[in-house]
């Protein structure tokens, strides 16, 4: 799959939000400096993502870990990041776990499933790709991080 | 408890897709695959950092006294802070573009024989003054 330019920048939407939040409230932001954060932010990606890799690779491993991400924040100077970060993913974590565990109990209500397909659910990257659609809007974390077609219609995570 | 609700007004842990994050992590050709919790890492931390970002600039720039963020707030964050020295690159300074070319005219009579060749921040931008961002 062909990157477009755009495919590279985040959201404006949900860019602008989060640092309307972060300011005072009646703070003007201009469009250049929104649009700056929004690539500081991509860069930002990149960065992390390279030397979370290095980390990775130290460890022998070809697929990226929290460690590694957490370890990339230390190197990067943004220790401050560490212990905010650890308290979502345990959040996120158990948000995992309890929408696996709700999928299992329909599965065992209704006829078997593939049972290997709940296993390759946390590895399997590829099923994201397809989740979303729009470039320009917001996607809450629930809809990104549950595969596609596994989420029984009118099922709500504890998000 | 506060934990869960860490990305501000709403209601939801990351508001950042995760798919997008995705994208720019895979456009390292040296990644191979990422798993599920880095993602949701990498998009919180990128949260994270744009908050810093922001209000870092904002407290430590110019445009306060004006209650506003601007273009330079930021150059001058990635110019003066080590923490965002990363950002130097793509964040560099904007000049008059008269004064620009009253650079380039001194380095003329300095002797410099070359001319300078098309300078490499092609940003249109340059004939506005540094305090001249566009109101959003």
């Amino acid at each position: 799959m062909a990157e477009r330019p755009e495919d590279l920048n985040l959201p404006n939407a949900v860019i602008t939000r989060i640092i309307k939040e972060a300011l005072p409230e009646g703070v003007n932001i201009s469009k250049e400096a929104r649009s700056a954060i929004s690539r500081a932010a991509s860069v930002f990606v990149l960065y992390a993502t390279s030397c979370a890799n290095n980390f990775a690779v130290k460890g022998k491993r070809k697929t990226l870990n929290a460690g590694d991400v957490l370890s990339a924040m230390e190197e990067m100077e943004f220790q401050r990041f560490i212990a905010p970060l650890k308290e979502s993913l345990e959040v996120y974590r158990r948000e995992q776990k309890g929408k696996k565990e709700a999928r299992k109990d329909k599965k065992a209500d209704s006829e078997e499933q593939d049972k290997s397909r709940e296993e390759e659910n946390d590895e399997d990257d590829e099923r994201m790709e397809e989740e979303e659609q729009n470039d320009d809007e917001e996607f809450p974390a629930k809809f990104c991080a549950a595969p596609m077609g596994s989420i029984p219609p009118g099922f709500h995570s504890q998000v | 408890m506060a934990a869960a609700r860490l990305s501000g007004g709403d209601n939801r842990l990351v508001s950042l897709p995760l798919s997008r994050i995705r994208v720019i992590m895979k456009s390292s050709p040296e990644v191979s695959s990422i798993n599920q919790d880095a993602l949701f890492l990498t998009a919180k931390a990128t949260e994270l950092f744009v908050q810093y970002l922001a209000t870092y600039s904002y407290k430590h720039g110019r445009g306060k006294e004006k209650r506003s963020l601007t273009y330079s707030d930021l150059s001058h964050t990635a110019e003066e802070s080590e923490t965002f020295q990363f950002l130097a690159d793509i964040l560099p300074k904007k000049i008059l573009a008269s004064k620009y070319l009253k650079m380039l005219e001194r380095e003329k009579r300095d002797g410099k024989v070359e001319d300078d060749e098309e300078d490499e921040d092609d940003d249109d931008k340059e004939e506005e003054s540094e305090e001249e961002d566009d109101e959003s």
